[in-house]
């Protein structure tokens, strides 16, 4: 079942001429984690407010087509009614954290708070949440005098507490360190396996191929491609563009020239993959061709 | 101009020891990388070099000034800092405003003040939008901005906190080459990132911090091939460095070159 579908989007910001989204048809199936990549101004941020109701109910500006998700339709809703089946985490950590709150632990338990959610439930989450993205330690410090990293994982955490149905992360990572990335990927992975449906603007796409089930690409506003990671990950159509592309597709890609890649593998984009490929070794089945995402850890 | 820091020390007003004794020399014109986790001290301790920050204890020297004796207004003439989130740092209306205020208060004629901020709009391409407001822009935009109004005060130092932060390849690699075009003129240039790629390709010294203190120093092929000390400090080692690894390459390879030609031998 289809838990967000975007027909004919098209999106202008007030004053501009160019269009930020250009006839965007989209559907995607409750559950699903989908990654959207693209170079600077290609439009993911402005999909993220799409799909969050940001677009049109606080930028306004002149939307085109029909923005359905989780049963809410954006030209017969406000605001208030997406907050309860969406969340979104900011491109900018900072403009995330509420401003009215002393700790750590009292911010991530804001949002909740103004649900009127009972005290116990509300600690229990709380504590889960602050265990998931690794900030236990952080709850009794204040907001403001964290680094840009810590700032990042508590506005990401504000958002996971919240439970909701979609989540929307724009990149999400950008300041995080190497392998906290990674930890949080696998994170946001496991949400998807229970259903949460995400979609998640990245530029590090060796994540993006181990932890995602599908990858949109976007280009100047417009859907470029859509389907499994290992094949819009590998285009040729991604090259010299400003996406971002995984050394081990580049070395690859480098190496077939040289004839020091097999010849018809598909190209990798993760470490196990490139692996395969150079050491010569066959991919066992069910690994690595058919199977990323959901068959993979 | 030489930095020299001495068994730093600093702890935050509220109390977190964020720097726990790190000592280094970094030399006039050396190229550095500052990696490691999150909350690790590398902002902390960049905020020392241009006096933003004063030690709790130990000291930091530029050239012969102690950041401790000498005022930041004099600190800025040598040292040039590109926050971590741009919007701490940009306020004017128009990016050529920006770009001119630092050259403007080092106190150079107007004519040198056109040609530096000519010059470093160039160098991140943004001389044809001189008249745009930086808040009209990208906040991966008003990044390039915030580093064109340090490149344009000429200091000898410059630090730049997580410049790739959100930027596509194309920008990076724009950053790349303004990192090259620093050496060439003989700066020194300090750079924190979590793109280990990044720094792997273009950075000849890597330092890495881990709670507070240094955890490796050394040229950038022999830190970055250590993966597990590495993962103290929640660091990776670049894509092609763990690759070469997995495959049992006898050298630790740091890009694609040094890739290809280890895959052959
Ligand atoms: N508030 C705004 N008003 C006017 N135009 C905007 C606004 N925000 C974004 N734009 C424009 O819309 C287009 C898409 O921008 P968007 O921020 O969605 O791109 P992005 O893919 O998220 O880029 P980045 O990688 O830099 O975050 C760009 O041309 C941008 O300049
Ligand atoms: N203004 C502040 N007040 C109190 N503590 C702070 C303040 N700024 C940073 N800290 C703390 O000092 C420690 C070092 O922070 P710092 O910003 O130097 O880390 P960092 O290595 O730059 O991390 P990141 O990669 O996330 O930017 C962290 O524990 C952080 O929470
Ligand atoms: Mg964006
Ligand atoms: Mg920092």
């Amino acid at each position: 079942m289809a838990i967000v579908n975007l027909k004919g989007v098209t999106y202008k910001y007030p004053l501009t001429e160019t269009p930020a989204l250009s006839n965007i048809n989209l559907k995607i199936n409750e559950g699903e984690f989908v990654a959207v990549i693209g170079p600077n101004g290609a439009g993911k941020s402005t999909l993220c407010y799409t799909l969050a109701g940001f677009v049109p109910h606080f930028f306004k500006g002149d939307l085109q087509g029909s923005v359905e998700v989780a049963g809410v339709e954006t030209k017969t809703s406000t605001l208030s009614d997406w907050v309860l089946n969406v969340g979104l985490a900011f491109q900018n950590p900072f403009n995330q954290i509420s401003g009215a709150k002393y700790t750590v632990y009292e911010e991530i338990a804001f949002g909740l708070e103004n649900l009127g959610i009972p005290r116990g439930e509300m600690k229990e989450r709380v504590d889960q949440a602050l265990t998931l993205t690794g900030i236990r330690d952080l709850a009794d410090r204040s907001p403001y005098s964290l680094s840009g990293g810590q700032q990042q994982r508590v506005a990401l955490t504000s958002i996971l507490v919240m439970q909701p149905k979609v989540l929307v992360l724009d990149e999400p990572t950008s300041q995080m360190d190497p392998i906290g990335t990674r930890e949080v990927f696998g994170v946001i992975r496991s949400l998807a396996e229970r259903g949460m449906t995400v979609i998640m603007a990245e530029h590090k796409v060796e994540w993006v191929a181990q932890f995602a089930d599908r990858v949109i690409a976007l280009y100047e506003g417009k859907l470029m491609m859509d389907g499994r990671p290992g094949d819009v990950l590998t285009s040729e159509r991604l090259v010299g563009k400003g996406y971002g592309i995984s050394r081990y597709t580049s070395a690859a890609r480098e190496a077939s020239r040289r004839g020091l890649w097999p010849r018809n593998r598909e190209l990798p984009v993760t470490l196990d993959e490139a692996v395969m490929g150079f050491g010569g070794f066959p991919l066992p089945r069910g690994e690595g061709q058919g199977v990323r995402g959901k068959g993979r850890k | 101009m030489k930095i020299e820091i001495k068994d730093l020390h600093y702890t935050y007003p509220a109390g977190v020891e964020a720097l726990r004794g790190v000592s280094l020399t970094i030399d006039s014109g050396e190229q550095v990388a500052m990696v490691g986790q999150n909350g690790s001290g590398k902002t902390t301790l960049v905020k020392h070099l241009n006096g933003l920050l004063q030690p709790t204890s130990g000291s930091v020297l530029i050239g012969d000034l102690d950041t401790k004796k000498v005022p930041v207004a004099k600190l800025a003439v040598h040292v040039g800092y590109v926050f971590q989130n741009p919007d701490e740092q940009l306020f004017c209306r128009t990016i050529h405003e920006e770009v001119a205020f630092g050259p403007r208060n080092l106190g150079f004629d107007a004519s040198k003040i056109e040609s530096l901020v000519a010059d470093a709009l160039n160098l991140v391409e943004l001389s044809s939008r001189k008249e745009t407001n930086p808040y009209d822009l990208s906040p991966t935009w008003r990044k390039m901005v915030a580093l064109a109004s340090i490149i344009s005060m000429d200091t000898s130092i410059v630090i730049l906190d997580e410049p790739t932060t959100g930027q596509d390849a194309v920008n990076v690699a724009r950053i790349a080459h303004v990192v090259a075009e620093l050496r060439k003129r003989g700066k020194t240039v300090i750079t924190i990132t979590h793109d280990i790629d990044f720094c792997a390709e273009n950075f000849e010294r890597v330092i890495a911090l881990s709670q507070g203190k240094i955890l490796l120093d050394g040229p950038a092929g022999s830190v970055l091939g250590q993966g597990e000390i590495l993962a103290q400090t929640y660091v990776d080692p670049p894509q092609l460095t763990r690759l070469g690894k997995r495959l049992g390459l006898k050298k630790t390879v740091r890009n694609q070159e040094e890739f290809l030609s280890a895959l052959k031998s």
